[in-house]
């Protein structure tokens, strides 16, 4: 609980359940659902690192902050180009989003 | 000393707080990937992301977890949970499930699972020579506004921009004739 190398398996084993979720899915917010573990996985490593090791704890903070705003941006992307995409194949299956004319 | 400290140490208390929350965290995160309707997906997010942030108070920062359950928990996930219900119940139709992928991306998920594994028990961590303690939110403020301006700035004009895009996107989508 307090060593550094357990929050940096804890991070590991999110990023990689990320991974395979990723790669296993075939729908759109599915993948979206687990790019947001691999990103939460990458905080928690940050967060980890500024707790144990860092000069400044408050810099690892900053950082995480900065995570959840790209995530958050990227989120309205995704599902905005999932909306347009579910209303132009009638579906969410990727595999059936085979050209990219708008 | 109180009652409860008197029957428990609080030690334990916290390291049975640690387990629970670290659970719910991969509990979480399977139900995320592993069932094939969207809903579950969602709310299995929702979970971990509790956990994530349970595991953030661990960490010594209660802001960047009260963070993560506004942002995450409280605005990506519903927002991803009104993306499904404003299209057609998807949830009816189960998308069908390949073995050989499932496979494959459970080989790569180990794989990489385990290479970071050998990393992180491979590197000698050193800490810093010189760490200050000042954990408090009025000094993330102040930085934010002086040494880490220009990044403040920039995500923010990023967030706008994505705001923007959303807009255009899906407003464009909807003009055209299909």
């Amino acid at each position: 609980m307090n060593s550094l190398t357990t929050y940096l398996f804890i991070a590991a084993l999110l990023f990689s359940i990320g991974i395979f979720g990723l790669f296993q899915r075939r729908t759109l917010i599915g993948m979206l659902i687990a790019i947001e573990l691999m990103l939460n996985g990458a905080s928690i490593n940050f967060m980890a690192f500024n707790r144990f090791l860092a000069p400044d704890p408050i810099v690892g903070q900053i950082y995480t902050l900065f995570i959840m705003g790209i995530a958050a941006a990227e989120t309205a992307i995704a599902l905005s180009i999932i909306l347009a995409l579910f209303r132009s194949i009638r579906s969410i299956n990727i595999e059936r989003a085979r050209e990219l004319r708008g | 000393m109180n009652p409860i400290q008197s029957l428990v140490a609080p030690d334990m208390i916290a390291q049975v707080g640690f387990a629970v929350v670290v659970t719910l965290t991969f509990t979480g995160a399977l139900i995320a990937v592993l069932p094939r309707s969207i809903l579950y997906n969602v709310l299995g997010l929702a979970l971990g992301l509790t956990g994530v942030a349970g595991i953030f108070l661990y960490l010594g920062s209660p802001f960047i977890a009260l963070m993560e359950l506004l942002i995450y928990v409280g605005a990506i996930c519903i927002s991803i949970v009104f993306a499904i219900m404003l299209s057609r119940p998807l949830h009816l139709s189960l998308p069908k499930r390949y073995l050989p992928k499932v496979g494959l991306a459970l080989g790569v998920g180990l794989l990489v699972f385990f290479i970071l594994s050998a990393i992180i028990a491979k590197t000698p961590w050193q800490p810093a020579p010189a760490r200050s303690s000042d954990w408090s939110v009025e000094t993330l403020g102040r930085y934010l506004l002086t040494r880490y301006d220009l990044v403040f700035e920039a995500i923010s004009l990023v967030l706008l921009v994505a705001i923007l895009g959303a807009i255009i996107i899906s407003g464009y989508a909807r003009r055209r004739p299909s």
